[in-house]
């Protein structure tokens, strides 16, 4: 035996080494302990959530019931300054909505009346790519969501959005008009919904609460005759699956690349 | 050795150790009682059995990171139901969950937080109970 005090010393580093592992994969471990957090029974899912807008069926009343459930369901304060403003669901007319086929003769309807838009949960979504915390982020169903936790506001997100979708909290929300009561106290409309701060981005997440909760999006449900229709376009048989075999739809802005998912029935 | 202007070296060493001695000779005496989170709520009084959804040592060291998870599980892996050790299902949620039990916001979860010197930002956005009604 010649090496024995090499091989000897070569036991020692091993086990010492070894040692260190039990007390870092406790730290690492610590307090990991949501076993068994799991969806709600009755939560609504899908392989790829996507809304058709009916344009013709809406009236100006319609759209303003729509953006209101929304404004009300995330405690979305009301800005009169439009720079200010923080948009989930809105109104925009036919030339910001369909930029570039503004043809010189459209049906009046068309050219006059606003559409409504909102984020279009895009299927290759430039906010995710440039969004440097992974506060943006795609759900496995499509959802492009925000973790506010995570949010720097940088606003990189509202650079690449291309559809205007994101807005900025240039004030506490809490402190604006349309959320405080007749004593000036703050008293957001849904209760169970967190507001957000100054600081940070926020846009339409297509309800992912409500749908946790096998609800519908509360725009969905505030149109009353189907103007809206939500579903999985992975199911064959969903109403917004039969709704696109059966109308010609146009989506916002499609040579960009992004797949939007909110189809136009036009 | 000579040591040049020793009353007035001597005289500042003094009054230096006085002020910078002073926290302590001032707080003499006064140690502030340990915090006694209140549980006497509506909610908690109707339970059978007054338990949270972990049980209460390993909620009073651990629910910050209870918290973090619950978020996470929420937000980012559209997880929002809970088994409680307990076995009831939770929905995970701050504001809808916790604070519904513990409504008593200043005499529970503040009067350990004022007591450690924390105050969480999670209400700048999450609602309190007095925000809910
Ligand atoms: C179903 C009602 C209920 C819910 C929901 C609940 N708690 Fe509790 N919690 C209790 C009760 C009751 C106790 C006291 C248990 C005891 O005294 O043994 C308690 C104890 C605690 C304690 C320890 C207090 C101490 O005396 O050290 C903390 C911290 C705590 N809860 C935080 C939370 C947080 C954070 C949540 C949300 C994740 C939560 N609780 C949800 C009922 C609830
Ligand atoms: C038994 C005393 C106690 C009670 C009761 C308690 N906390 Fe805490 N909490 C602490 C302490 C101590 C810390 C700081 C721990 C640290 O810094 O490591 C803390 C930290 C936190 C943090 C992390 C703060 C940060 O800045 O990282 C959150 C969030 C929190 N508590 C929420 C709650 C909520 C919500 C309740 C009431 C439902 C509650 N706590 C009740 C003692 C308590
Ligand atoms: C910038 C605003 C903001 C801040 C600050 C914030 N949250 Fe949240 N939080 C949200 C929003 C928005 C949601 C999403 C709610 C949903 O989808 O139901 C959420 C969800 C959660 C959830 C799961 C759902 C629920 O209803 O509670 C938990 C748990 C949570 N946050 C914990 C925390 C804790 C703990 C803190 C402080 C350390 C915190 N949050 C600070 C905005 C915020």
């Amino acid at each position: 035996m010649d090496s024995t005090r090499r091989s000897f010393l070569k036991i020692l580093g091993v086990t010492a080494a070894g040692l260190t592992v039990r007390p870092s994969v406790e730290a690492l471990a610590m307090g990991v302990k949501p076993k068994g957090a799991a969806p709600f029974d009755n939560a609504l899912t899908a392989k790829r959530w996507a809304m058709a807008v009916d344009v013709g069926k809406f009236t100006g009343e319609t759209r303003k019931a729509a953006i209101e459930a929304c404004n009300k369901a995330h405690n979305i304060p009301h800005y009169e300054n439009h720079l200010h403003e923080i948009k989930w669901i809105w109104e925009e007319g036919y030339k910001h909505t369909f930029p570039g086929q503004e043809n010189e003769h459209l049906p009046a309807e068309i050219a006059r009346e606003p559409f409504l838009v909102l984020c279009n949960q895009c299927v290759n979504p430039p906010c995710v790519r440039v969004c440097p915390t992974q506060a943006t982020f795609q759900r496995p169903d499509g959802i492009v969501m925000m973790d506010y936790h995570r949010c720097i506001g940088c606003r990189f997100c509202m650079a690449g959005c291309p559809y205007g979708s994101r807005s900025f909290n240039w004030f506490d929300p809490r402190q604006q008009a349309s959320l405080k009561d007749a004593e000036g106290n703050f008293s957001p409309p849904n209760p169970e919904f967190p507001s957000r701060t100054k600081g940070v981005v926020e846009k339409c997440n297509f309800c992912a609460e409500r749908l946790a909760k096998g609800q519908m999006p509360a725009c969905v449900e505030a149109c009353k005759n189907n103007e809206l229709i939500f579903g999985d376009l992975d199911d064959h048989e969903s109403e917004v699956s039969k709704a696109l075999r059966k109308h010609f739809t146009i989506r916002r802005k499609p040579e960009l690349g992004t797949q939007p998912q909110i189809y136009y029935i036009i | 050795m000579k040591i040049y202007d020793l009353g007035k070296v001597t005289v500042g060493l003094v009054i230096f150790f006085l002020v910078f001695t002073f926290p302590l000779y001032y707080n003499m005496g006064k140690a502030t009682p340990p915090p006694e989170p209140n549980i006497q709520t509506e909610a908690i009084a109707a339970m059978s059995e007054p338990v949270c959804v972990e049980n209460t040592e390993y909620m009073r060291a651990n629910h910050m990171k209870l918290l973090n998870e619950w978020r996470t599980s929420v937000v980012r892996n559209s997880n929002r139901a809970y088994p409680a050790f307990t076995g009831v299902r939770y929905e995970m949620s701050l504001s809808n969950t916790c604070m519904e039990c513990h409504s008593n916001k200043e005499k529970f979860c503040d009067s350990c937080h004022n007591y450690a010197g924390v105050s969480p930002y999670c209400w700048e956005c999450h609602l309190q109970p007095k925000e809910m009604k």
